[in-house]
């Protein structure tokens, strides 16, 4: 690798590595994200290159193993190029057929091809299917276009032309006015106003600055900073850069989590890529500006995704967080001045840069522009990654994009904005997406997961899943975080398990009230948060749990019980065989009874019951029916299975 | 885990106290744990006092201060992989191995650890065994999948 010294040798470089391409030339891109090597895409790219190698086509055909394109449902997703075809769930064993069929013969092969359930039409390209059709892709878009371990490949997409024109073109005033007129706001959670927090750094008399790249992301149910870190970590590091740049600092840190090993390989990658080429290091492109990053990975700790616990974990200390009476803008990292943003917001950058800010401004709403990745996950058709323009309603990200809710189920709710956010109604779905709005719907934007509920899951438990991972999470250095959060878990767990009080609301309500005002950190402020926006708009499954005992979701494990029903029961043995307790009764033309002594509740039965028998039911509220008696349990020739 | 390798990796570092945790990190990596050897090697070279060593080996997830088992699974206990079913999965694995999460058996067959978030949320409820992802589980399949471990 030869360092590029100038922009000039930059733009000799990358013409050279575009003339070297044959966009005619096939090429087999393959998913290389998580959830699709999680599939076996691993496989299926070992699968085509000794298939290639076999058919000696390596001079005709390449291969790539790619970033996440967001289609995570119906993975692993194989494009082919030139044509852009798009074959999803494929596995290795179609490999010899697409390379005969696609590659060879130039026919697309019909059972690879998405299929619209609602009209059973067939879609060859992206472009066609819905999934894809609704969104407006700026910046996930480049995942499926690049091998994110290549810098080439990045450089042929016009990768680091943003940071040559900022450090020729630009100073650093001129780019914190291009990002303050962009209104770009920050896509981690607070939605603070990205260009007001550079020139509060900026403006510092302090010589020595930071910025630091938030990849600690801990919201269960989001993966979008994952995704791009995999998938495109360059555009990160381009984006890091030019905020070095334009804030005056000369190191930067990305704080990514270790339970991500892709995701930091990659980065790592890049960063070294970075330092070879001169994007990083002394003189860079011959601009006078030196500027290092390092990759410091975080040891498992959700407050660490707080800023201040973050710089302090970064100092290799415990990490917990401070008061912010001075902001980390102007005392961050080792007291100095710091820039944090998360990892979309700086893959934001160079996209502004480049295309300008009014061009950013005209997506979104008035307070909120740009777009947004979101990981539409949970009870949802299409899980995967979606990035929309704010503004766009929950009702056609859930449906238009999402496909709704599989299996005939009702929609009940969607939780937004991580374990800090609240849960969404169905009357509240023509929503626009935006920070301010989901804050005044009792929500918040949060990092962008998005988990949609249906009619099986039971409200309570949602809100005490949160306030027990919260108080997992907690870090113990403030008390009412600490012991508020514990004994709302504490209720929260007793109203699920069938010991709800009156008063517990009540209760609940004053724990909440506290955590608000006292807490020393967000975490500990919003964390009644998922507590206060289901007793809001479901305040009726609390009172059946606590008043009835009953879980109307019929979710709640110590609130339901397990029965066959003897009409349906076809005497199959499946569930008797089955249940890892023996608490079956029946036999062969005996219909089965649970025995509800013995039974864990652990829903095997349900699973198994075929689902023409469909005899396995669940219970709440309400007293089990006594068993038939002995003599009409046994079945007569003909209802036998 | 040798004191030689600790130190390579300590001086890799530069013996930096800023590194602590990253070279905490590096030694969980390669060793699955931090005996008390390395908390001591490292205590003494960083001049960091045992007691803020154990106080990071404690508050950070990815440290465990006892070995590990030669299996070890993670359940993924996520909100997608929740509001799928994944208390039922936990429960199952619970019972099949019998520990409970943070546990490693008396044999060191398995160890048991419930994670946040795996990001394969398309899959849930999800099972990671050895690194290997088990997704779209159901009760069943968890208890067979388990059986084929020795």
């Amino acid at each position: 690798m030869t360092r590029l010294n100038t922009p000039q040798e930059l733009e000799t470089f990358r013409q050279a590595i575009i003339a070297k391409r044959d966009p005619a030339k096939a090429c087999i891109s393959i998913c290389a994200g998580a959830g699709c090597l999680a599939t076996g895409a691993g496989e299926i790219i070992a699968a085509f290159k000794q298939e290639i190698e076999k058919q000696g086509l390596t001079a005709e055909v390449d291969t790539k193993g790619t970033g996440c394109p967001g289609f995570c449902e119906l993975g692993p997703v194989v494009v082919i190029y030139p044509q852009e075809i798009c074959y999803l769930q494929v596995t290795s064993e179609d490999v010899p057929e697409i390379m005969a069929q696609t590659i060879k013969e130039k026919k697309i092969i019909d059972r690879l091809l998405y299929v619209d359930p609602a009209t059973g039409e067939k879609a060859s390209f992206e472009s066609e299917i819905p999934f894809y059709k609704h969104q407006k892709r700026n910046i996930i878009c480049n995942n499926i276009k690049i091998d994110s371990r290549s810098i080439d490949d990045y450089l042929a997409i016009d990768g680091y032309t943003a940071l040559a024109e900022v450090l020729t073109r630009m100073s650093a005033e001129d780019v914190t006015a291009e990002i303050k007129k962009s209104n770009l706001r920050g896509r981690g959670g607070g939605g603070f106003h990205t260009g007001r927090k550079w020139e509060g750094s900026r403006n510092d008399p302090e010589k020595i600055k930071y910025v630091i790249v938030n990849a600690d992301e801990g919201d269960p149910g989001a993966f979008m900073d994952r995704a791009l870190l995999e998938g495109n970590p360059h555009s990160i590091l381009e984006g890091l850069i030019i905020g070095g740049y334009a804030v005056g600092a000369h190191e930067g840190y990305i704080y990514v989590r270790q339970e991500y090993p892709l995701a930091v390989e990659n980065i790592t990658r890049a960063v070294k890529q970075a330092e070879a080429y001169g994007f990083l290091g002394k003189n860079i492109l011959d601009s006078g500006f030196d500027f290092n990053v390092y990759v410091h990975q975080g040891a498992g700790a959700f407050v660490c995704g707080e800023s201040t616990a973050l710089m302090t974990a970064l100092e290799g200390r415990v990490g917990e967080p401070r008061p912010k009476y001075i902001r980390s803008n102007i005392k961050g990292l080792w007291n100095k001045p710091t820039v944090l943003n998360n990892v979309e917001t700086w893959a934001n950058v160079p996209l502004i840069i480049n295309k300008g800010a009014d061009w950013f401004t005209q997506f979104g709403t008035e307070g909120s522009k740009g777009t947004k990745i979101f990981s539409l996950v949970g009870k949802i058709t299409n899980t995967g990654l979606v990035e929309v323009p704010m503004g766009i309603t929950l009702k056609d990200i859930i449906y238009n994009i999402g496909g709704g809710i599989p299996g005939g189920k009702k929609f009940k709710a969607v939780q937004t904005g991580g374990p800090s956010g609240g849960c969404i109604p169905e009357e509240l779905l023509d929503l626009e997406v935006g920070f301010d709005e989901l804050t005044k719907a009792g929500s918040m934007m949060g990092s962008g997961g998005m988990i949609v509920m249906d009619e099986d899951t039971c409200m309570v438990d949602v809100a005490r899943y949160f306030i027990h991972f919260l108080t997992d999470e907690s870090c113990g250095k403030c008390l009412p975080c600490r012991e508020g959060l514990r004994q709302m878990d504490k209720i929260l767990t007793n109203i699920t398990a069938g010991k709800g009080k009156t008063g517990d609301l009540e209760r609940l309500d004053q724990l909440a009230e506290t955590l608000t005002e006292a807490s020393l950190c967000a975490l500990g402020q919003s964390a009644p948060n998922p507590f206060l926006s289901t007793l809001r708009y479901f305040r009726a499954e609390y009172e059946a749990h606590i008043n009835e005992k009953k879980c109307p979701a019929l979710s709640c494990k110590e609130l339901i019980s397990y029965y066959i029903d003897p009409e349906k029961c076809a005497a199959c043995m499946i569930c008797l065989k089955k249940c890892p307790v023996d608490a079956i009764d029946g036999g062969k033309k005996k219909i089965h009874i649970v025995n509800q002594e013995k039974c864990t509740n652990c829903g095997t039965c349900l699973d198994v019951c075929p689902l023409r028998f469909s005899a396995v039911k669940k219970i709440s509220g309400t007293p089990v029916p006594a068993p038939i008696p002995e003599e009409k349990r046994i079945l007569s020739k003909g209802q036998e299975q | 885990m040798d004191i030689e390798r600790i130190d390579q990796i300590i001086d890799k570092h530069h013996s930096e106290a800023g590194s602590l945790i990253q070279i905490l990190l590096e030694i969980q990596s390669e060793n699955h744990w931090l005996p008390k050897e390395a908390i001591e090697r490292v205590s003494e070279k960083l001049a960091v006092p045992i007691t803020g060593i154990q106080h990071i080996a404690t508050f950070y997830k990815a440290f465990s201060l006892v070995p590990k088992g030669r299996h070890e699974v993670h359940i993924c206990m996520g909100t997608a992989c929740h509001v799928r079913g994944a208390g039922r999965i936990l429960d199952t694995v619970q019972d099949v191995i019998g520990i409970k999460p943070g546990d490693t058996d008396q044999d060191l067959k398995f160890s048991l650890e419930t994670v946040n978030c795996l990001g394969c949320c398309a899959l849930g409820p999800v099972m990671e065994i050895n690194g290997k992802t088990h997704g779209k589980l159901s009760t069943a399949e968890t208890a067979n999948l388990l059986k084929a471990y020795e």
